[in-house]
């Protein structure tokens, strides 16, 4: 027990952890908790937070990642709060020298190992909240494992589309039983939870939720039988798979960034994956400065 | 060899709103001329009612709006629970519930697959916010379906059998017609092949045209499917037309039963034959 380690008191930091052990003892069941004031605004990523600093130990070593980014403000002033509320513990920007991972939007590029720990900001933990606004009703569907009305969605979205038009949280079924919103991630990392050799945490500091995918735990995305689930295929007008106009990977999540007078420019969303093929592992941001375009 | 045993057994089924007294069920009913108890003030919805329901059969509910017509369904649906008395569905040969102490998830169970409803209003039946297709595609989703090909084929298949174009599929239920709207809902709940179907008051609202193209649909579905179906309504050409036997409800009590062809040309009760008087 780390007694008077980082910003929570202690009653938090026991109540949020035997949280976070229901959860993952219970794969993707959201356990309520009471979410504490923090002094960062709800809706900036207090749930994972106080995750975060809940499990922070002085040994641990810190990565925050705000879309793909670590110099992004909300990263920075996060890693900030946390570095300076948490004596002893290190930050880094480097995905494999991280024991403690809080994201928004990704999970990193690089394959995570046995050991470390992904705390996730959550907005809206439910599923089930854009079929059901009631939320006693969603419970009771948890309860009885009725997701009808999701691959209902799903079936429209084939209707219409042709597709599953749903770019991001990506229902997916957890251990064969409930159903979680990996809310902020793209379709895209959704498979990199399925048989993860890490412990995934999500916090929703607003809607006062915690859940959890467990190490090596089976993780399916709705998929009808006959349309399987796909991610973003990252595809130019020839078919070809568009590469990172830095590193050149072809095997990441791209952002397109529009260019004035010009065609859009793709680059690997993980600038620390993205560094670390340039050779400048820990510099995210090396070029940018340097060698613009 | 016939099936012996009734699809459901109703023995005194009692639903009683409200805290409910010793004297409830004594001091309302049709003698008494109301369902609301003078003692403690709970309204007794339904008490006492039994009937058999046996395969394939078309029981009628019939009686005036607040006689307990639709609280019967409900229970029997299992939207609602009961005070007092049993209902037993037999699911399978041999293999059977009482619906009257059903665990959630096999009420859950037995609505999203042996079960089909059609309510009066579409607005409770149907999902306005998605396209017909999908309304179907929820029950047979519901039921375990899950291949896009197979659901876009049954309920295709279920649109054309009752009578709404194929290239209506992905429209939203909204913009059909009373009529369409009622027959999609015929359609999703007849989705699953379930072995009882509820019917109240499906006609009502409906020009008479409408109405007999929907109860033909009706009697044609009961012969291909042999579902049983309880109807409710309380107009007579509906019990008349569909129903082989018929109970007739006043104040939450059954106060004539029987074959409906008896009932309506030979009402023994009071109430019966001024409700057939009035209708001819």
């Amino acid at each position: 027990m780390n007694q008077g380690f980082g910003f929570l008191d202690d009653l938090a930091v026991r109540e949020i952890r035997r949280g976070l052990l229901k959860a993952l003892a219970i794969p993707g069941y959201q356990v309520p908790y009471a979410s504490r004031e923090m002094p960062v605004a709800r809706g900036f990523g207090t749930g994972g937070l106080q995750i975060s600093l809940a499990i922070a130990l002085p040994r641990d070593r810190l990565k925050v990642i705000d879309q793909g980014a670590d110099d992004s403000v909300n990263a920075v002033a996060l890693r900030r709060f946390i570095e300076a509320s948490c004596p002893g513990l290190e930050t880094t920007t480097r995905t494999v020298e991280a024991t403690l991972i809080q994201t928004r939007h990704r999970i990193p590029e690089q394959p995570l190992s046995p050991g470390q720990v992904m705390v996730y900001q959550v907005p809206y933990p439910d599923p089930l909240q854009i079929v059901e606004p009631s939320e006693s009703r969603r419970r009771r569907c948890h309860a009885h494992g009725d997701y009808a009305r999701l691959w209902v969605r799903l079936y429209e979205d084939m209707v219409r589309f042709n597709e599953v038009a749903i770019s991001n949280r990506y229902p997916a079924r957890v251990a064969g039983r409930y159903v979680i919103d990996p809310s902020p991630i793209p379709r895209f990392d959704v498979l990199k939870l399925h048989q993860s050799p890490v412990a995934h945490l999500f916090g929703a500091g607003r809607e006062k939720k915690l859940y959890a995918v467990p190490p090596y735990t089976d993780v399916e995305p709705l998929a009808f039988s006959d349309v399987p689930f796909a991610v973003e295929p990252f595809r130019d007008a020839t078919g070809a798979r568009r590469t990172c106009a830095r590193c050149g990977a072809a095997d990441t999540y791209l952002d397109e960034l529009p260019q004035v007078g010009a065609a859009s420019r793709w680059q690997c969303n993980d600038l620390d994956r993205c560094a670390e093929r340039l050779g400048y592992p820990g510099d995210s941001d090396h070029d940018e400065h340097h060698a613009g375009p | 060899m016939m099936n012996t045993t009734p699809v459901l057994e109703v023995r005194n089924l009692t639903r009683i709103h409200g805290r409910g007294c010793d004297l409830c069920r004594t001091s309302t009913g049709d003698a008494a001329g109301t369902n609301t108890c003078p003692h403690c003030g709970s309204v007794v919805a339904i008490a006492d009612v039994s009937f058999d329901l046996w395969p394939g059969e078309i029981l009628g509910l019939m009686g005036e709006s607040g006689s307990g017509k639709s609280s019967v369904v409900r229970l029997l649906h299992l939207d609602d629970r009961p005070t007092a008395g049993t209902a037993r569905f037999q699911e399978a040969p041999g293999f059977s519930h009482d619906l009257a102490a059903i665990d959630e998830a096999v009420a859950r169970r037995l609505r999203d697959t042996r079960f089909g409803m059609v309510h009066q209003n579409p607005h409770l039946g149907l999902n306005f916010g998605v396209s017909a297709g999908g309304n179907i595609a929820e029950r047979l989703l519901c039921a375990g379906e899950r291949s896009y090909a197979a659901i876009r084929a049954l309920a295709g298949g279920l649109l054309v059998r009752t009578e709404i174009p194929r290239h209506r599929m992905d429209h939203q239920p909204g913009a059909f017609s009373g009529g369409m709207q009622q027959r999609l809902q015929i359609a999703r709940a007849i989705a699953p092949s379930p072995g009882l179907l509820f019917l109240d008051e499906v006609t009502t609202g409906l020009d008479l045209s409408v109405q007999a193209r929907i109860l033909d649909l009706i009697l044609e579905l009961q012969r291909e499917l042999g579902a049983a179906m309880i109807v409710v309504s309380h107009d007579l050409g509906v019990i008349r037309l569909l129903a082989q036997r018929t109970l007739v409800l006043r104040h939450g009590r059954v106060v004539e039963a029987g074959l409906t062809d008896q009932i309506l040309e030979d009402p023994q009760h009071p109430y019966t034959q001024q409700l057939v008087g009035a209708a001819l």
